[in-house]
């Protein structure tokens, strides 16, 4: 699909620059320029995509159909609609109390608010443009799994009293969907983009800066024997890495692909990934104002222990 | 007229209030605005995705940030 981009950033380095071909500075330029601008275009375009198809799922729709199901098609139903909807983490206290009100038990509001964080756009676009198809959907079918067991088992613990604010039930919910013009949307969901690029370039450059350099400059068995890329630890030091971190993930994805070609293990790399999106610290301190600190430690220890299992599986298997 | 700016502190939410002094300061009309931040308020207008903007009591949109002249149109329209 690159083809073109791999043979014209080959030709601006080593025909217009003048680069020998074999030379280390060559090569780590070669791989700078065509990386950067291939997971620019990538991201811009998935990005936009999913922005703009998510328009069409809003969470109001996703708890109409969620309420009132049964237990398990409840929790399956809601790690989906996780993905599918659109998500931000400052809406996450409405977004929760919301789905009480409509008596969604707490499991499956978890499922939810679970699975929402892991289906973002930027970690999807990101893993689809640096490791390929079957890696994206292995991870979002992973995210599922976690969501909807971590939910169940959330739900099993009966914790409701755990929920610091009362919670009104409301009887009736109702949804009407507002019709938004074609062009509306497509004019938001570009918006959006661009604010969430503008975030993250610079990251990106970043890690795709010292990833050429690692490309060019420093041998595979380097890295497999001192940055203990299959050590027995490496998953858990991958998770508590991911949990302060955010924006600046987008520039540690792209030196993981490098690492991953030079001995890294997949499994390593998945449980960042996750640990990043769906352990974020500032999430736990929005969710504090509503759930006792208790509820939030179980939260987050059953989500951390899931994705440490699909670290240690992946790396085992792939 | 009274416009309400329900959200509980996110970047989004300060943008939209100022979104929303512009557009009334513009309107040359004399409009209330009151910013709410207390979530038992919020979840009483049963509104999921923040910012979202009321007037006179009927939520008009949840989970957007309006343009400045997408909500002078929506006063102009009250």
């Amino acid at each position: 699909m690159f083809d073109w981009l791999d043979s014209l950033s080959g030709r601006f380095v080593f025909e217009v620059l003048g680069l020998h071909e074999e030379s280390a500075l060559g090569t780590a330029l070669h791989f700078f320029v065509y990386d950067t601008v291939k997971i620019f275009i990538l991201l811009l375009g998935i990005i936009y995509l999913v922005t703009l198809l998510r328009s069409y799922f809003p969470v109001e729709k996703a708890r109409l159909y969620i309420s009132g199901k049964h237990k398990l098609t409840g929790h399956v139903l809601a790690a989906i609609f996780g993905v599918i909807t659109p998500f931000c983490s400052c809406s996450a206290i409405p977004l929760f109390l919301g789905f009480l009100q409509a008596r969604i038990p707490l499991g499956v509001t978890f499922s939810y608010l679970i699975s929402a964080p892991l289906g973002d756009a930027v970690v999807i676009a990101l893993l689809l443009s640096l490791f390929g198809w079957k890696i994206a959907l292995l991870y979002v079918l992973v995210g599922l799994l976690i969501a909807i067991v971590s939910g169940l088992i959330i739900g099993a613990l009966k914790l409701e009293k755990e929920v610091l604010i009362e919670v009104k039930e409301i009887g009736d919910i109702s949804y009407t969907s507002e019709e938004l013009l074609f062009q509306h949307r497509a004019r938001e969901a570009w918006e959006y983009t661009v604010d969430i690029f503008k975030k993250i370039y610079l990251y990106v450059l970043a890690g795709v800066g010292i990833g050429a350099f690692i490309h060019g400059y420093i041998p595979a068995d380097f890295i497999t024997h001192y940055a203990g890329g299959n050590a027995w630890y490496a998953p858990i030091v991958a998770v508590v890495m991911g949990i302060p971190m955010y924006s600046n993930a987008a520039g540690i994805l792209p030196l993981v692909e490098v690492l991953s070609e030079k001995g890294m293990l997949l499994g390593t790399a998945l449980s960042f990934m996750m640990a990043v999106v769906a352990l974020s610290l500032p999430e736990a301190l929005i969710l504090k104002r509503v759930l006792s600190l208790k509820l939030i430690s179980i939260f987050f220890g059953i989500v951390g222990f899931g994705i440490l299992l699909v670290g240690y599986l992946f790396n085992a298997i792939l | 007229m009274k416009i309400e700016i329900l959200g509980t502190g996110c970047s989004k939410c300060k943008a939209l209030e100022e979104a929303v002094k512009q557009a009334v300061a513009q309107s040359g009309r004399f409009v209330q605005i009151e910013k709410v931040d207390d979530i038992q308020k919020i979840m009483d207008y049963a509104v999921m995705s923040t910012p979202a903007l009321v007037i006179d009591g009927k939520v008009i949109s949840a989970g957007k940030l309006l343009s400045v002249a997408e909500i002078a149109a929506l006063i102009k329209a009250q």
